[in-house]
């Protein structure tokens, strides 16, 4: 058991699924209820996790969980980086952290955009990549590529 | 959304789909998507009245004027569009609209096998596809466990370095095209083009090379090419003094980029800023240093940093940097270790062409590259580099098939963008077009 993942699990008890350490990178699988009780500890000392470099997704249709969220951390004082990782389930919904690093907002918007994975108390939560009419969310596994209709063909 | 051929989208009809599409889904529009929808239902009396409401002098009268700024205004670096609230000459709210160039790379990139995404990936950023396919391939070798020769590693780091300066000198002409000092542009741009054609050199390519590979670099340097670039680099700081010399100490370019577009460091920091734009502000944040990869730790520079944050010491910062990225080419090639350019792993690494007309293996082995793939074990790596505009990392998750099942980019460009609305609140308009320059944005990395 890695320090990280004990440290999360004193100040957050319950909150810590799983571990994973794979290519030299330290992955904590957190509760879905919890994830923004873990936000807000990692953020503050002593892990110090101010940055969130990223915010992404990846869909699993095998899995009974479905949408896999990875939260990249990184801090600043040390250069540690630390992946959280949340399961959203099949109807996907999970907690917003832009309270906790005011970044996430346009990462939760990218990916409620393209997996319709739901940010509860999202300031913001429209589509950015994609037309705010668009139908479907592009990178599901089940969304086909190619085949949609190219837009303004007809316009011509 | 309108689906029927012949039908096209009229724009105010988008405002109204936004609105049935969040019946759709059971909510109210939000902040952004009630923006968008305001700017698009203004007709053009309804245009007039704001623009007549604003003119108004009584305080509190006034309404804000709503101004599309975009989505091509010459001055926003590529197809950005900002729906702007104005009172007067001052910015009260800005939402920046995105999505004009997305292609949705990523989606492609999980139906392709793992060397052939290269291709894809290389043509977000596309002023610094030399990081795209860093991030991507040291995301890939990470979960294959392969070891990158430091001949590999080097001639990377000289080929990131020249794709940073060419990257700063097209930020450096554009922003100051911008701002009005035109000259700046057709220096900056006689210089980019010998680093271009450098690349061309040792690429075969000028911009959107696929010249790292997984497993190291796609050729040694072509014979001449050291000779060129060294030359390149002698000549460079000289030009760079020049650059300086248009600007540095110029009234127009002072006045228009000094004390513009600050933010606190935290601030920037919450924000998910890195690259120039914060260390600007005088965080002392550089992957290259921080998290230190392919042989960075080898090479001694310095990490510029700013002081203040505005849109001047972004400039100062840009320029002091391209001064170390040729410090850094020059201990690389003067550092030069032996060796092979690619690493010597038959399964993933393609074999050298000589070898296919003697070798039957190699053959099979270049077929079944070539054909199916390499097939990465099941996980998951997140690879960062410092690009010219901050943090590029690469998020690859794999499931032991010969294709990625998820392939995302953090592109800097996105992330710094939203930076840009607390900025230019309370800002004047004018600004606003420094602060966009300053950001560096690469709505091809924005938008992916």
């Amino acid at each position: 058991m890695s320090e990280v993942r004990s440290t999360i699990e004193s100040a957050v008890p319950g909150a810590v699924i799983d571990e994973h350490l794979h290519a030299g990178e330290v992955t904590v699988e957190v509760d879905r209820g919890l994830l923004l009780d873990v936000a807000r500890f990692v953020k503050g000392p002593p892990l110090t996790f101010v940055l969130l470099s990223d915010v992404s997704c990846a869909d699993f249709p095998e899995h009974p969980q479905r949408f896999r969220l990875a939260y990249h951390l990184f801090s600043l004082d040390t250069g540690a980086r630390l992946r959280l990782r949340v399961w959203a389930g099949i109807e996907p919904e999970v907690e917003s952290v832009t309270g906790v690093w005011a970044t996430a907002n346009w990462h939760e918007r990218e990916v409620y955009d393209m997996f319709g994975v739901r940010f509860r108390n999202h300031p913001d939560l429209a589509r950015i990549l994609m037309p705010l009419d668009w139908e479907g969310h592009p990178l599901r596994r089940d969304y086909p590529l190619g085949g949609e209709e190219v837009q303004f063909t007809d316009a011509v | 959304m309108s689906t029927e051929p012949g039908a096209g989208i009229p724009v105010a009809e988008e405002a109204r789909e936004a609105l049935e599409a969040a019946r759709r889904e059971g909510r109210g529009l939000t902040e952004t998507e009630r923006a968008i929808a305001g700017a698009e239902a203004m007709t053009t009396q309804e245009a007039l009245a704001s623009i007549e409401a604003a003119s108004e002098t009584t305080p509190g009268s006034r309404r804000p004027m709503v101004i599309n700024l975009g989505p091509q205004h010459p001055s926003t670096h590529g197809v950005l569009r900002l729906v702007t609230e104005l009172d007067g000459e001052v910015i009260r709210d800005l939402h920046p609209v995105i999505g004009y160039l997305h292609t949705g790379i990523e989606k492609q990139c999980e139906n392709k096998t793992y060397w052939q995404a290269i291709t894809l990936v290389t043509r977000m950023d596309y002023l610094a596809s030399y990081f795209n396919i860093h991030a991507y391939t040291s995301a890939v070798e990470k979960l294959l466990g392969l070891e990158v020769p430091d001949r590999a590693q080097y001639l990377r780091v000289i080929m990131s370095e020249l794709n940073r300066i060419t990257s700063h000198l097209v930020w450096l002409g554009t922003s100051g095209l911008e701002l009005g000092a035109i000259t700046v542009f057709f220096y900056s741009y006689g210089e980019r083009d010998k680093a271009l054609d450098l690349g061309e050199m040792i690429a075969g390519e000028r911009m959107n090379t696929r010249f790292f590979q997984v497993g190291g670099c796609a050729d040694d340097m072509p014979p001449g090419f050291e000779t060129r670039l060294r030359a390149f680099l002698q000549e460079l700081p000289s030009r760079i003094d020049e650059y300086e010399d248009l600007l540095s100490s110029n009234p127009i370019w002072i006045d228009r980029t000094k004390g513009v577009g600050i933010l606190p460091p935290e601030q920037l920091i919450d924000l998910g800023v890195t690259g120039p734009a914060l260390r600007a502000a005088g965080v002392d944040l550089d992957l290259r240093k921080t998290a230190p990869y392919s042989g960075y730790e080898h090479f001694d520079f310095q990490v510029p940093l700013g002081v203040s944050g505005d849109a001047y010491d972004r400039y100062s910062v840009r320029l002091r940097e391209m001064r170390e990225s040729v410090r850094i080419i020059e201990q690389a090639l003067d550092g030069m270790p032996e060796g092979g350019h690619i690493a010597d792993d038959r399964k993933v690494v393609l074999p050298p062409r000589a070898e296919l007309a003697t070798s039957m293996e190699a053959l099979i082995h270049h077929f079944k590259l070539v054909t199916e793939g390499f097939r990465v074990p099941e996980g998951e790596a997140y690879s960062a580099v410092e690009s010219p505009r901050g943090e590029l990392a690469c998020y690859v998750v794999a499931d032991g098939s010969p294709k990625p099942r998820r392939v995302h980019m953090r592109d800097p460009s996105f992330v710094n963008l939203q930076a840009l609305r607390p900025m230019a609140r309370g800002a004047y308009l004018a600004d606003l077009i420094t602060m966009i320059g300053s950001l560096d944005n690469v709505m091809g990395g924005v938008d992916r």
